[in-house]
């Protein structure tokens, strides 16, 4: 029995007045080590459904738990404490900072855990020797290519090694090759035992998963279950 | 599950954050810190060039001494002009504690010019007094040129210009002759300025004996000079009067020349406190720059704002990044502005001749004005920062 690591109960969220309801009402379970889809044009929610996994927004009604933690009962502090230890995000524009070297810009992904900054430089070394990029760890993100410095984000996202990994529309910017190499990337990191949940309006990219979880209008209209993750791979996985 | 651990931002690293910003735009950071540095500049610098002058005159008041006392005649009861005994100097001997004592005698009916042709009521200004032969002690003066009257020279037709009378007479060296009293007179020396009786700068002095000689002048003194022991100056003071004057102490009014001096140094006080009051205007209006300059950086950063909170920044980390940053580019205007302004009081205080003289205090003060200025400035910034919703990194 696998412990699941996002669970949203009857989870909407209202924005505005008038009020505009971007997300209604929404049940969603995923399982510690799963990687999956979540699919649907822009405009459906799917974004507003990242932010509410991510802890980055409450949800307007409803329940959501996440890595155990009901986050309606957190504070800024305990919310900040989620993000920093137990989920990475990646961002379809990267968000890296220019003039500043892929290394340190992959070691800011341990800033707020209080390590020690030549602790914080070993560890981004080696989460870039990761996703491939143990050569470019003086490189200004400006000297990349986009499908590098989407890795540097991937690097920067998974360098406090956190349980749930979030990434929106991860090859939004890139083109087919080098999002091809970011999706092995994601998937390699499926295979340690990461939570992979992707964000993506491409229906054939979410068809690569093992699981997609589509949505419109702010509901989910089809779900593929978690039956397609063999539970065997994921515990082989996750002691490898 | 992780819970139990939070999220940390070492001190080094928040230090490290708030150069970040900075360095990103440092033109921006240029601009916004002028104005701190101008207003700090202008505040250093006053208050160093008040220094420095005051050091002058402290500097001139240690040399002159503040140890004299002058006395002269008041007035009597009736309102009418009184005059000092005639026995009033040796009298004053007597009290313990004076060191030096001399006085002069305004002769009002002699007059001095430089020769016999010309008009006799051009006096310019110019009086003539017998003196006592202890008077430059007395009064600090020192001799320009020539030299002092002594037992005999008191006895001949000679005279010892005050600076300021030589000049108006157009006599530069000794050896000269003045019309005084319609009588020839020897110039045997000339005086230099005395900051604490400048009224000898504008006499011609001669010897009680040729002045009652020639002019039966009998030597009321005018003005007496008196110097003491430093620490007995109050209680001398206090004996002054009626040792002068036993039957009418009231008759006689004495004064501290170094007062005076001092006095006039508290005026420029004055106008050192409304310049510094500019100055921290300029620093006010320097710190409303800085944080205008910190809340257009907050709208533009909303991203970096985002990414940090999904990093796991929590509000009060962000808070401080941006506090921090109005401080240290605060910081920044305060370090230029103690330059500037120690250079500014360094090249007028170069060009009187006087010595650099800034408190150390100021310039850390200044330094801690500006930090504290840039703090209140970023206050609202950072609020802004902190509020800045963590899905702004997201919606791009």
């Amino acid at each position: 029995m696998s412990t699941p690591i996002v669970e949203l109960a009857g989870v909407g969220r209202v924005y505005g007045s008038p009020p505009t309801v971007a997300l209604d009402n929404v049940d969603l379970r995923i399982d510690e080590g799963e990687m999956l889809a979540i699919v649907g044009p822009s405009g459906s929610g799917k974004s507003t459904m990242l932010n509410i996994v991510g802890s980055l927004d409450r949800a307007s009604s409803g329940a959501s738990r996440i890595a155990g933690h009901d986050i309606a009962g957190l504070n800024d502090t305990e919310l900040s404490a989620l993000r920093a230890y137990t989920i990475g995000f990646i961002f379809q524009q990267f968000h890296l900072s220019d003039g500043v070297t892929t290394l340190d810009n992959v070691a800011t992904g341990l800033l707020y855990t209080g390590v020690p900054k030549k602790e914080r430089r070993r560890r981004a070394a080696i989460a870039l020797e990761r996703v491939g990029l143990g050569h470019r760890l003086d490189h200004d993100p400006r000297q990349l290519s986009g499908g590098e410095r989407q890795r540097v984000a991937i690097a920067r996202a998974v360098v406090g090694e956190p349980a749930l990994l979030l990434a929106d529309e991860p090859t939004g910017s890139l083109d087919s090759k080098s999002g091809a190499v970011v999706m092995d990337i994601l998937r390699e990191l499926h295979r340690s035992g990461t939570t992979v949940v992707v964000i993506t309006h491409d229906s054939e990219l979410a068809a690569s998963l093992p699981r997609q979880v589509r949505i419109r209008d702010g509901n989910i209209i089809s779900d593929t279950g978690r039956g397609t993750t063999a539970p065997t791979l994921l515990e082989a996985g996750k002691h490898s | 599950m992780s819970l139990e651990k939070r999220s940390r931002l070492r001190v080094a690293d928040l230090f490290a954050l708030g150069f970040h910003g900075s360095r990103a735009r440092p033109g921006r950071a240029v601009l916004s810190s002028l104005g701190i540095a101008i207003g700090i500049a202008a505040m250093i610098s006053v208050i160093g060039i008040s220094t420095s002058s005051q050091a002058l005159v402290n500097d001139k008041l240690a040399s002159l001494g503040t140890n004299m006392l002058t006395v002269t005649a008041g007035t009597d009861m009736y309102g009418k002009d009184a005059k000092l005994p005639l026995e009033s100097v040796a009298q004053l001997k007597r009290i313990p504690g004076v060191i030096h004592a001399g006085s002069t005698s305004v002769l009002e009916k002699v007059h001095i010019f430089r020769n016999s042709e010309i008009e006799i009521s051009r006096t310019g200004g110019l009086s003539v007094a017998t003196a006592d032969l202890d008077l430059l002690d007395a009064t600090g003066t020192k001799i320009l040129h020539g030299s002092w009257l002594n037992e005999a020279t008191a006895k001949l037709p000679v005279v010892v210009l005050g600076k300021g009378t030589a000049e108006r007479l157009g006599i530069q060296t000794p050896g000269s002759l003045v019309w005084l009293g319609n009588q020839q007179f020897s110039v045997a020396g000339i005086l230099d300025t005395s900051p604490l009786a400048p009224e000898l700068n504008s006499m011609a002095l001669i010897g009680s004996p040729i002045a009652a000689e020639l002019f039966g002048h009998t030597a009321f003194p005018t003005t007496i000079y008196e110097r003491s022991d430093e620490a007995l100056v109050a209680q001398v003071r206090k004996l002054l009067p009626p040792t002068i004057n036993p039957q009418s102490p009231n008759e006689v009014k004495v004064s501290r020349p170094s007062d005076a001096l001092a006095a006039k140094n508290t005026i420029d006080q004055a106008f050192t406190g409304l310049l510094v009051g500019v100055g921290s205007i300029a620093l006010l209006v320097g710190g409303i720059g800085v944080a205008n300059t910190m809340v257009i950086s907050v709208l533009e950063r909303q991203r970096e704002i985002g990414l940090r909170r999904s990093l796991g920044a929590t509000r009060r980390h962000v808070r401080l990044q941006f506090l921090f940053e109005a401080m240290l580019l605060s910081a920044y205007g305060g370090l230029a502005g103690t330059a500037l302004g120690a250079i500014i009081t360094a090249i007028v205080a170069a060009s009187n001749g006087w010595a650099l003289a800034i408190p150390p205090a100021v310039l850390v003060a200044g330094i801690a004005v500006t930090v504290l200025v840039g703090a209140i400035a970023g206050v609202l910034p950072a609020i802004r920062a902190a509020r800045t919703s963590p899905t702004a990194a997201l919606s791009s």
